[in-house]
């Protein structure tokens, strides 16, 4: 494509507010006619701090802060995170402690999933495949509520386990959930998959290589829409992936259908291995006794002193962790979310660093976009399915 | 000659203020048609089921603020409400909706219907241009573009059922179709009328002007309070427009067994309405350069060919 008259190109701001930038995205878009010729992100308009504020907080003051990274799967973000700081201690779980944090790592997936494929939808115009998947995300909600007492910042897995048991309403309905999800993912696809319009303006739209995942850094479905078969959970194993039976959706074409057929296919093997480990979901504790991370008992704290010194201690100062430097990454539903975290051997991180999947796919988004229309760009936005909070951090 | 006049005036009247009724009601068949459509209830607070949604909604609209941005055209900017609401209503003058409710039998009333549409084009146009936005003029270039190319196709659709009826007057074409509607031998040029006529009232999925997802609101982003308003009452009314056309050159207009000839006519053309919500909630949106292609590359040849045919048809079965 040429632009010989460089003077018809105008300039056109997107956002910080604009119904698809997804949250708080600025785009500054130099267009020639509708042509794009060039985009800039211009992020940080919801920049908190977070990893700033986390120098100053114990390690298990921090975990609310991942809540609020991307805000679509906070479970994922404190799963990350504290594999993280478990890793300094090298803590053994639970069996079903780790069963549990796959369970609600799975779900939240399922329910970003569903908000990417609502919004990336209505982006393109079809105005009701948003309202049928948040009709099941709310579903997924209510079952966090149940199992956390929060809808969204649930902060429930901790560091050496998670916070408590789930009741016994939480399994009946996830099981319930988890046997008609399938069906509700057939009425999205039947809306969208074969549908020509949407073939139209998805198939070869942001293009990206197998090449361009590596120079990038892309990862997650913006990896696997593009031929790359990689996938964390199970080619850096953790929690405990390795019992469950599912497939790693890869496409070839590395287009936005590509990638919307990756995602759906995702939806469904998340929803596999919910129903699996809701099956065989063992018996046991939630919570490690390692009493380097995991509060004594209460029983034991109403009995012995000790107990209550270091029960008391823990809440008020927090733990110390040993020196070094510690990186875990998961496979989070927007790609790899990874923390970096360097200890002093003191209470808290000397310093927190977020590898954030969304950052890492908007990078990208020139090399996607550049010489397609204005009207692609919604849809590429859509398809990197990117989270502002995680982005500007 | 004087009661002449005030007969035909108050024949305006009615039809402008049933018309207007019918489009506020049309936006509250859309919001209960869609809600159903997608799992929620649409409006329920104002009044028994919502019924009292189009008043509030129009309340609300004349009671905002009228603003008009610093920059703007002035004189342009306040007369392109104006054109893009008047041709809409004007058009109903000459549809007959029964054997003796119509304002005027004229006898090209279908060229005084695509001569009006083309009016209402004037009044995007200049709201994008005089709005000085960016958006705003860009939602205007697209549907100044898109309402012209499918004005072409859906002009070539309409001449099957002339040619066949042999007339422009919109009376005589119906009364053409008292053995069969023109819709089974002009199948084609139905479809294509269907396709360009959801296009040219910018409906989805063919809503890029205004694709709010892209443009924001398109080319009347700077407006505000009754002025949108306008635009929006034009928008309603130009469908209704090509509802009632549709139910007049092809689904046999006010014809019909037992019913009162008036009913045939709202059956016929609420159905084609129904089938513009019923699109709404289905159909993701095309893209600028696509709705082009389909416009002059599929439904323009076809639409001529069929021009073709039909003509050859009809000559040989005259001659």
């Amino acid at each position: 494509m040429s632009y010989n008259n460089i003077s018809e190109v105008i300039t056109v701001n997107m956002g910080p507010q604009h119904p698809s930038t997804h949250g708080v995205l600025r785009l500054v878009v130099d267009l020639d006619g509708e042509t794009i010729v060039n985009v800039e992100p211009d992020v940080g308009y919801l920049h908190r701090g977070t990893e700033k504020l986390a120098e100053n907080r114990t390690y298990h003051q921090c975990i609310p802060l991942t809540d609020r990274l991307d805000y679509l799967s906070p479970l994922s973000n404190n799963l990350a995170y504290c594999l993280a700081v478990e890793k300094f201690f090298d803590v053994k779980i639970p069996e079903r402690a780790d069963y549990l944090r796959v369970i609600l790592a799975e779900l939240a997936r399922v329910a970003s999933h569903l908000v990417w494929i609502a919004t990336h939808a209505l982006d393109i115009g079809a105005m009701t495949v948003f309202l049928y998947a948040f009709r099941e995300r709310e579903e997924i909600l209510d079952l966090f509520e149940i199992g956390t007492g929060q809808r969204m910042t649930s902060s429930w897995i901790r560091i050496g386990g998670i916070r408590a048991d789930m009741p016994e309403e939480f399994f009946v309905r996830a099981k319930d959930f988890v046997e008609r999800f399938d069906k509700n993912v057939d009425t999205y696809e039947n809306l969208l998959t074969n549908n020509r319009i949407w073939k139209m303006r998805t198939i070869g739209i942001g293009h990206l290589s197998a090449e361009d995942v590596q120079d990038y850094g892309t990862s997650g479905p913006l990896m696997r829409g593009s031929g790359v078969d990689f996938d964390l959970r199970r080619d850096e194993p953790y929690c405990c992936y390795d019992k469950f039976q599912w497939e790693i959706p890869v496409q070839p074409e590395g287009d936005t259908y590509a990638r919307y057929k990756v995602r759906m296919k995702e939806l469904r093997e998340a929803n596999k291995i919910v129903g699996q480990a809701l099956e065989t979901l063992p018996a046991g504790p939630v919570m490690t006794d390692d009493p380097r991370v995991a509060l004594p008992a209460h029983e034991d704290v109403y009995e012995r002193m000790e107990a209550l010194i270091r029960r008391f201690y823990i809440v008020s100062k927090g733990f110390k962790a040993p020196k070094g430097e510690t990186y875990q990454g998961i496979e989070a539903p927007k790609g790899e979310l990874g923390f970096y975290i360097v200890s002093e051997g003191e209470e808290r991180p000397y310093r927190m660093k977020v590898r954030a999947p969304s950052y890492v796919n908007l990078g990208a988004l020139n090399h996607m976009a550049k010489g397609h229309m204005l009207a692609d760009l919604v849809a590429i936005i859509g398809t990197n399915d990117v989270v502002l909070g995680e982005i500007d951090r | 000659m004087v009661l002449a006049i005030v007969f035909t005036l108050i024949k305006i009247l009615i039809i402008i203020v049933c018309t207007l009724t019918g489009v506020a009601y049309m936006t509250y068949a859309e919001r209960k048609v869609i809600g159903h459509m997608q799992v929620r209830l649409g409006p329920v607070h104002t009044g028994p089921k919502g019924l009292l949604q189009p008043l509030a909604d129009g309340l609300k609209l004349m009671a905002k603020e009228d603003m008009t941005p610093d920059m703007v055209d002035k004189p342009v900017f306040y007369v392109a409400p104006f054109l893009g609401m008047v041709p809409g209503l004007a058009a109903f003058a000459v549809i007959p909706f029964s054997e003796n409710i119509y304002v005027a039998n004229i006898n090209v009333g279908l060229l005084y219907v695509l001569a009006l549409s083309s009016v209402g084009v004037y009044g995007i146009i200049m709201s994008g241009w005089a709005s000085n936005s960016k958006y705003a003029t860009m939602g205007s270039l697209r549907s100044s573009a898109q309402v012209i190319s499918y004005e072409t196709a859906m002009g070539l659709s309409i001449l099957g059922p002339v040619l066949l009826a042999g007339s422009l007057n919109l009376k005589e074409i119906t009364e053409a179709q008292r053995g069969l509607w023109f819709m089974v031998p002009q199948f084609v040029a139905f479809v294509i009328y269907s396709i360009s006529a959801v296009a040219e009232t910018n409906r989805a999925p063919f809503d890029l002007p205004e694709a709010e997802t892209e443009l924001v609101a398109g080319f009347h982003v700077e407006y505000s309070s009754m002025r949108f308003a306008m635009f929006f009452l034009g928008e309603y009314a130009n469908m209704y427009v090509v509802a009632s056309m549709c139910a007049v050159l092809f689904l046999g207009g006010y014809t019909g067994p037992l019913l009162p000839p008036i009913v045939w006519f709202l059956i016929k053309m609420l159905a084609f309405m129904f089938f513009f919500l019923w699109l709404r909630a289905t159909l993701p949106r095309l893209r600028f350069d696509q709705l082009m292609n389909l416009g002059w590359k599929i439904l323009i040849p076809i639409a001529l060919a069929n021009l073709l045919i039909t003509s050859i048809v009809v000559y040989a079965i005259r001659n």
